[in-house]
This record gives structure tokens, sequence and C-alpha cells, in this order.
């Protein structure tokens, strides 16, 4: 007997479960492989890009916000870096210590959910909703500060909207004593060491060092590659070279490491964290800017670190309160570039775990 | 800010006399000679990372704007190109950098600039049948908010 | 008092339907719709139950509380489930093949149903006393692929077809380690009836004597019932739904409550296969023995349900790998050794 054999597509998204949010992807299958794929993105698409040359310079704060929604914080960052580099204005010390402190409860927070949702997206819903118990500790910190849970919008050109109190150093102390052996461990025990887990990570969708350069990929997604490219270490901003901490770096370039790598980096960022608190100084939180903030004609571009990856902003000005241009270069978007090369030959099953492996926020990805 | 390498500026500048780097480090590029420089910084000066790109609409020109960096050091350039608006064509940065190809596709969706050779030019975030490119200045758009 | 209540029940209907002068083979047929009843009772009781044990269990493993607002503990919860999906509307896709499509989740109760009547869950309380129990069950248990499948391609969806060849592939993957291994059973037992393999774990649980057996046994049965980490046909997070994706209101319930029968099913055939049945342990016989059975039953499942909140899903070839490359090889090395040991020994 003769079987006709064809391949057939398979419309992945943009209503799916575990695509994060409205992906879409196009799928050509043989049987559980995939032969082709196209990425669809856009489904999210709210032209932030345009809206904000509408908005004045400190009311764009609250739209980046809704970028990379799970860290909002370090898009608050970007951002205000940008601007600050636009007008040269000096932020006190006191303030870039708040932003790192916070930049890195924020950079822990979104790495939670993306070790949560690899583990979810293979099947095991339990490491999801482990991650989601000690994220509430981080959220609720930093709604301690900012009011808001994940739109916090706590950076202000020049500074940061408020001081942090003793409380909230007690509270992020505790946290630091109870994140390791509570938090951490628990997920290595549960999830990393899980051997389906590992089968269905390991040397899955390897990337190499020369491709990840070549892509602009970014981030833990990069590191795993085996490259250092972390700008905290590589390019500091801010006060990042006070502080002593290790960038890791995979070996492989598979989905398991662009995982660990998480894990890997919540450790480093308690270390910040921690060395940020000790060393707190006293000062101003905020500089002096103008209410009617008018930076001078020109262009800048600074990027930052952001849990993802590297989030750029370019800000164009044209002497007015408003800015004539803003663009975000962000990492999910770039990231997400290779993924149809990344699922070739893998399984329909492999398309999730690589998709969760890059950790991609739709609100990034779309803008 | 954007770069601290003087020497490297310097250096760039005496290999292509036709780029221009102003006071701020930022480096003007004319886009005939955009390839070849762009070739010759990701092979002879080790720019391995197209960190960004973008463009934006001045009115009566465009520019687009690229910043390449290396993997790994602090090394980070601003480029821009000044290009026609009416008929806004650019090389792609594909073929030297493979990260360029969705930052083309979302510049050519929201601005409109033809990257010529780039391997898959379709919009991106918009609907393929999309009219307009909304980051132009002179787009035009429904608004319930006053301006 | 207790041991013989259900058997003593049984025999009063008889005696009392015989004493108004009933033909014996009137007697015999009610007597039957009547066991038919209770079973049905028995499942749809148990899978309310094994629903909200569910949930709780889940809740218990991913620090949560769980269902605890409606009634105490939260036990009516399901009843509002069930309530909720018998009141919505079974959508009717355009597309779909209908006759398939609305017959699918009627006869996947049919197996677990059909299988429940051949199995001892007492001392001499089978519905049915089936010579062929085993050879029964096997059968039986192997139409399931056929029902899932029916519903994965009558949906013309295609997620809801890979779910379905998945099912196909899978199921007809693990019903070979599954048959070999209890070949060992047989073996040792001698008997295909499922009262005799119970009898005859009087001195030993085959769970002891045939531990390998059990493993191959366990992982094939939990395949086949499509619990994680073999819940592919399903596998929410890349075929949203699989086979069921397409259904909805009552349909889906169907489903969704056939799962926990299968599940039941599969808990019972453990306990009957290498738990010893209803026999009880170290001589505890003051508990009836059909008690005894049920907390081996829910023994079997608690183990079931905490694997699906530990492991995640894995992955189709590892899973075929699994089956011919490991399970299989091993069962027959099984069958090889008990063989040896049944001739020398003779145990």
């Amino acid at each position: 007997m003769d079987l006709r054999q064809e391949v057939y597509t398979l419309n992945l998204g943009p209503q799916h479960p575990s695509t994060h949010g409205v992906f879409r992807v196009l799928l050509t299958l043989d049987g559980e492989t995939v032969v082709d794929a196209t990425s669809v993105p856009g489904y999210l698409h709210r032209g932030i890009e345009k809206i904000v040359e509408d908005r004045t310079y400190a009311q764009v704060i609250p739209y980046t916000d809704r970028l990379d929604y799970l860290a909002g914080m370090l898009m608050n960052w970007g951002y205000v870096l940008a601007v600050e580099k636009l007008a040269g204005i000096e932020v006190p010390e006191r303030a870039e210590y708040i932003r790192v402190i916070v930049g890195e409860l924020s950079r822990i927070a979104s790495h939670q959910i993306a070790v949560g949702s690899m583990a979810s997206d293979l099947g095991g819903l339990t490491g999801f909703i482990y991650n989601f118990r000690d994220r509430e500790y981080i959220l609720d910190l930093l709604e301690m500060l900012s009011g808001s849970r994940m739109t916090f919008s706590f950076m202000r050109i020049g500074g940061v909207a408020s001081d942090i109190t003793d409380e909230f150093i007690g509270k992020t102390r505790e946290f630091i004593d109870y994140f390791p052996k509570n938090g951490i461990e628990e997920y290595n025990n549960f999830i990393t060491g899980n051997e389906i887990f590992q089968a269905r990570s390991k040397n899955i969708a390897v990337v190499s060092r020369e491709k990840a350069l070549d892509m602009s990929l970014s981030g833990p997604v990069l590191r795993a590659s085996g490259v250092a490219h972390d700008l905290r270490k590589v390019r500091p901003y801010s006060v990042y070279p006070h502080f002593d901490f290790d960038v890791p770096v995979g070996e492989n370039g598979d989905s398991f490491d662009r995982y660990y790598l998480h894990i890997l980096e919540m450790e480093q960022s308690l270390r910040i964290i921690e060395q940020a608190l000790d060393n707190l100084p006293d000062g101003p939180i905020m500089a002096k800017v103008s209410r009617n903030f008018k930076p001078p004609v020109g262009e800048a571009y600074a990027e930052v670190e952001s849990s993802k990856g590297i989030l750029g902003v370019y800000v164009v000005s044209d002497g007015t309160t408003k800015p004539y241009r803003v663009h975000f270069r962000r990492p999910s978007f770039i990231n997400l570039g290779h993924f149809d090369e990344m699922i070739k030959g893998w399984k329909i099953a492999d398309v999730i775990a690589v998709l969760a492996s890059l950790d991609i926020v739709l609100g990034e990805v779309d803008c | 800010m954007v770069n601290q390498n003087k020497d490297l500026l310097a250096k760039i500048a005496a290999r292509h006399p036709q780029v221009e780097i102003a006071e701020n480090g930022q480096i003007h590029v004319p886009v005939n000679h955009l390839v070849d420089f762009m070739r010759d910084l990701r092979d002879n000066f080790g720019f391995n990372y197209l960190t960004n790109l973008t463009a934006t609409d001045y009115k009566d020109y465009m520019t687009v704007v690229y910043n390449p960096c290396i993997a790994e050091q602090a090394e980070m350039l601003h480029i821009i190109v000044k290009i026609d608006r009416d008929n806004p064509q650019v090389p792609s940065m594909v073929p030297i950098w493979g990260g360029a190809n969705w930052q083309e596709r979302e510049v050519y969706d929201l601005l409109g600039v033809v990257f010529t050779g780039h391997p898959d030019l379709r919009r991106i975030l918009l609907d393929s049948d999309w009219e307009g490119h909304p980051l132009r200045k002179d787009y035009e758009w429904e608004t319930y908010r006053e301006k | 008092m207790f041991e013989t209540i259900f058997v003593d029940a049984a025999n009063w209907l008889r005696n009392l339907l015989i004493s108004i002068n009933l033909s014996p083979f009137v007697v015999e047929v009610f007597l039957h719709v009547v066991k038919m009843v209770v079973i049905l009772v028995f499942v749809l009781l148990n899978v309310m139950w094994l629903v909200y044990m569910e949930r709780k269990v889940s809740a218990r493993f991913q620090c949560r509380v769980g269902p605890d607002r409606n009634g105490p503990y939260g036990l009516a919860q399901i009843f509002n489930d069930v309530a909720k999906l018998i009141s919505k509307e079974m959508i009717l896709p355009t597309h779909v093949n209908k006759k398939m499509y609305l017959l699918a989740p009627i006869l996947i109760f049919a197996p677990p149903m059909a299988i429940l009547a051949v199995t001892p869950m007492g001392e001499g309380m089978a519905a049915v006393d089936l010579n062929l129990g085993l050879y029964y069950f096997v059968a039986i248990a192997g139409i399931n692929t056929v029902v899932v499948w029916m519903a994965g391609w009558s949906s013309n969806n295609k997620y809801s077809l890979v779910g379905g060849m998945r099912a196909v592939a899978q199921m007809v993957s693990y019903e070979i380690p599954l048959l070999l291994a209890l070949v060992g059973v047989i073996v040792l037992t001698g008997t295909l009836n499922l009262n005799g393999i119970v009898d005859a774990q009087k001195s030993a649980w085959l769970i002891f004597t045939q531990p390998l057996a059990f493993f191959i046994y366990f992982i094939a049965a939990m395949a086949e019932a499509n619990r994680a980490p073999f819940d592919l046909v399903e596998g929410e997070s890349e075929i949203i739904s699989g086979p069921y994706t397409e259904y909805s209101g009552m349909g889906f319930a169907f489903f969704f409550l056939a799962e926990y029968a299968n599940l039941l099913v599969m808990a019972i055939m453990t306990t009957t296969l290498f738990l010893g049945g209803w026999l009880a342990p170290f001589g505890w016989t003051f508990i009836p023995s059909w008690l005894w059975f049920i907390i081996k039953v829910y023994f079997v499942i608690w183990v079931v349900m905490w694997m699906r909140w530990t492991f995640p899903r894995i992955r189709i070839d590892h899973l075929m790998n699994l089956a011919w490359k490991f399970l299989v090889p091993l069962a027959i090395a099984n069958i090889f050794v008990t063989g040896l040991a049944k001739y020398f020994i003779g145990i």
C-alpha cells in the first residue's frame, strides 16, 4: 500500500495557553516535527512609540511600565537613563542605589516568572506556583515603595519617586535571608534536578556563540551561548561598578542553559541588593529637574541590562517638552527574531519549551 | 558618552574620510558608503554585535540610526545615516548582522524605510494590509485625546 | 458483620424475588440490572470525589488551600462544577462530523463501566465472576483508544487531530508492555479470573513476587490512563486539550469525568493484580475486605496524583522510546525469568 504523506500547517496562537500572551507562529509540520515556522508578532501592538510623541517627557514613564510588565522597574530605568543622558542630568547617588535595589528586585521577580513558566510549559504546573509564591514577597516590597504591584512608574527623570523606608530595608533583608534557602533551593530540587525536565531541555535548540552574536540576542539567551555580555559589567551604568558580582555564563547554549542562567542570576541579584543595602548613602533622591523639562536638541541612545536582555532607548529631542521620537530596543523582540530558526527540526512540544526558554513578554515584543 | 574611545574614532575617521564624526561621538555616514563602512567595522574593528537599529522622520528628511558594539567590551558606536524622505532607501544590514532582520522589518513597518536586499521585507507589527506608516510625522489617525 | 454486608444484601434481594414466585431467569436479570446501577452509582460517586480530591491534593502540593468556600471543606464544589458544565451550551461547530462528535463523549464512559463489572471489590463481590476477567479487561481497555480517536478525528481541528494521533500512538505502544507485564502475573497465578488472581495472592502479594512486572504495569497503565507525566494526549500547554479541544458543556464534562473514571479503573486493576485486591494485610481482618479494597485503591490514586503534580510532561519521541526500547525488552525478560523460576522452583 502506498501511504500518502504531506506536511500540514498548524496555526499556533494568537490564542494559545503557552505562547505567553498573544504571539502567533505558523508551523509547517511533518507529523509532530517542525519543518518550517513563521512568527507573526504584533497582536499586542499599541503604538507606544507613537503615543509617547504626544506626551511630555515625564508622562512617558507609565508607558514604559507596559512594555515588559514583569520587570517594570527596569523598563522605567532604561527610559529615564536615556533622557538623563540626553539632558546631561547627574542623578544623586542615593537615588542610584535605590534604583539598583528596586531594579534587581524586579529582575528577580521577572526571572521567577521565566523559571516558573518554563516549568509550567513543560507540563509541571507546580513549579510555576512555587515561583509565584516567592514572587509575592517582591511584589509586596515594591508595592510598599510605589503603591503598585506591577506597573510601578517609580523612577523619575533625575531620581526616584520616593525614598526607601526602614521597614522596606528590614523586609528586603528578610527576603534575602529567606530566598536562597526556601526559594532557589526548592526550584533546583523541584525543577532543575528533575530528570524529565532535563531530558526536555538539555541539548534542545542549541544556539552557537557565533549565531547568538550575529542575531543580536541578548540577556540570558546570549549568555547561555557562552558570551559574557552583561551591560552591568561590560559597560557599567549607574553605580554597578561599586558592587561585586559575577556574570554567569552557559556552556551549551541549549534550553537548559537558558533556563538555568535565570536561577544563577537571581543569586547574583541578591548579592547586589545586599551590598546596596549595606552601603546605602545618605542624600537627596532627586536631581534638580525643572517642572517644565526641556532637554536640549539632539538625540541619545542608552542601554540597560533588563531581565530579558538589553533594553535600549533612543530619544530624540527637538527642544520642546515632548520627545520628538522615542524608540525602544526591546530585548524580547530581537530575541524572538531567531525563534523560527531555533525550532526547525524539533517537535511541537519543543516549540513551547524553546519559547519558554527565550522568556519573552508580549507587551515588550509588540510594544 | 556614546563612545569614550577617541582613538577608535580617530582610527575610523582616518580609514573612512567620507564619514563625519560629530563632537559627541555620533558618526554621520553617507548612504552610498554605508555597506563598505559597516563591513569594515565588523571585519576589521570587531563590531560583531548590532544592538540597535531604528529611524526617525524629520519631516524633510529621514535618518536611520545604527548602534553596533563589540561583544564583551564597552565599545558602542552611534551611526546616523541621512536619507531622502520621498525615496527612503537604504541598504539592508542583514548580510552583515543577522540581528538586523526583525529590526529592519519593524522600521519598514512603522516608518516606511525600504531596506534594499532584505531577505523578507514585510510588515511585522501591523496588519499586512495596513495603510501608511504610523511613525511618520504626517501620519493621520483618529484620536480621542486632544493633541 | 460489615464484612458481608453487600453480599448479604444481594442474597436478601434474590431471596425476596424468589419468594414472590418470579422465574429464576427474571430474578437473575433483575439482579444484574441492580448490580449495574450500583456500579454506575459507585463510579459516579467516586469520580465526583476524585475531582474534589485532585483539587485538594494539587492545592496542597502547590502551597494552596484549594476549594473551601462551597459547603464544608469545599465539598460542594464539584456539584457546582457539574451544574455549571451541564447548564452550559454544548456548542456544535459546523465543521465537525456530527454523529461521531456526539457519540464520542457518550461512549467514553463505556470501557470503565464494562471493566468494573468484572473486578472483585471485596470477598465474593464481583458483579460478574468472569473466568477470562483479565483477558476481558485488556480487550475492553483498548477500546478507549477508539473513542478518543473518534473525538479527535471528528472534531476536525488540527490540535484535536494531533491529540488523537498521539492517543493512538501512545495507547497502542503501551498496550504491549502492559500485556507482557501481565503475562508474568498469569504465569504465577495460573488463572485469568480476577477473583482467582486475588486468591493466589494470599501468601504474598504480586508486587513482591513480580516487582518488575508491577513497575512496568504501573508506568504503562499511567500512560493508558493519560495521567501526567504521560498526559500527552491532552498536553494542555502544547495542543490545548487534544481531542477535547472543541468540546464544551456536557460533552466536555463527560470527557473530564471519564478521565477520572479511567483513573479509578487503573487504580482498581493495580490493586487487584498486584496489591492483593481485597485481601487484608497483616491479618487485620477486622476491617472489612471491601474497605481494604477502597483504601488500597485510594492509596494508588494518591500516588498517581502525587506524580502528576510533580513531574513535567514527557515528549512524544521519549515516550515511544521508553515503551519500545525499555519497557518491552524488560517485560520480555521478566516473562523469561518468571518462567524459569516457575519451572525450576515451582512457586
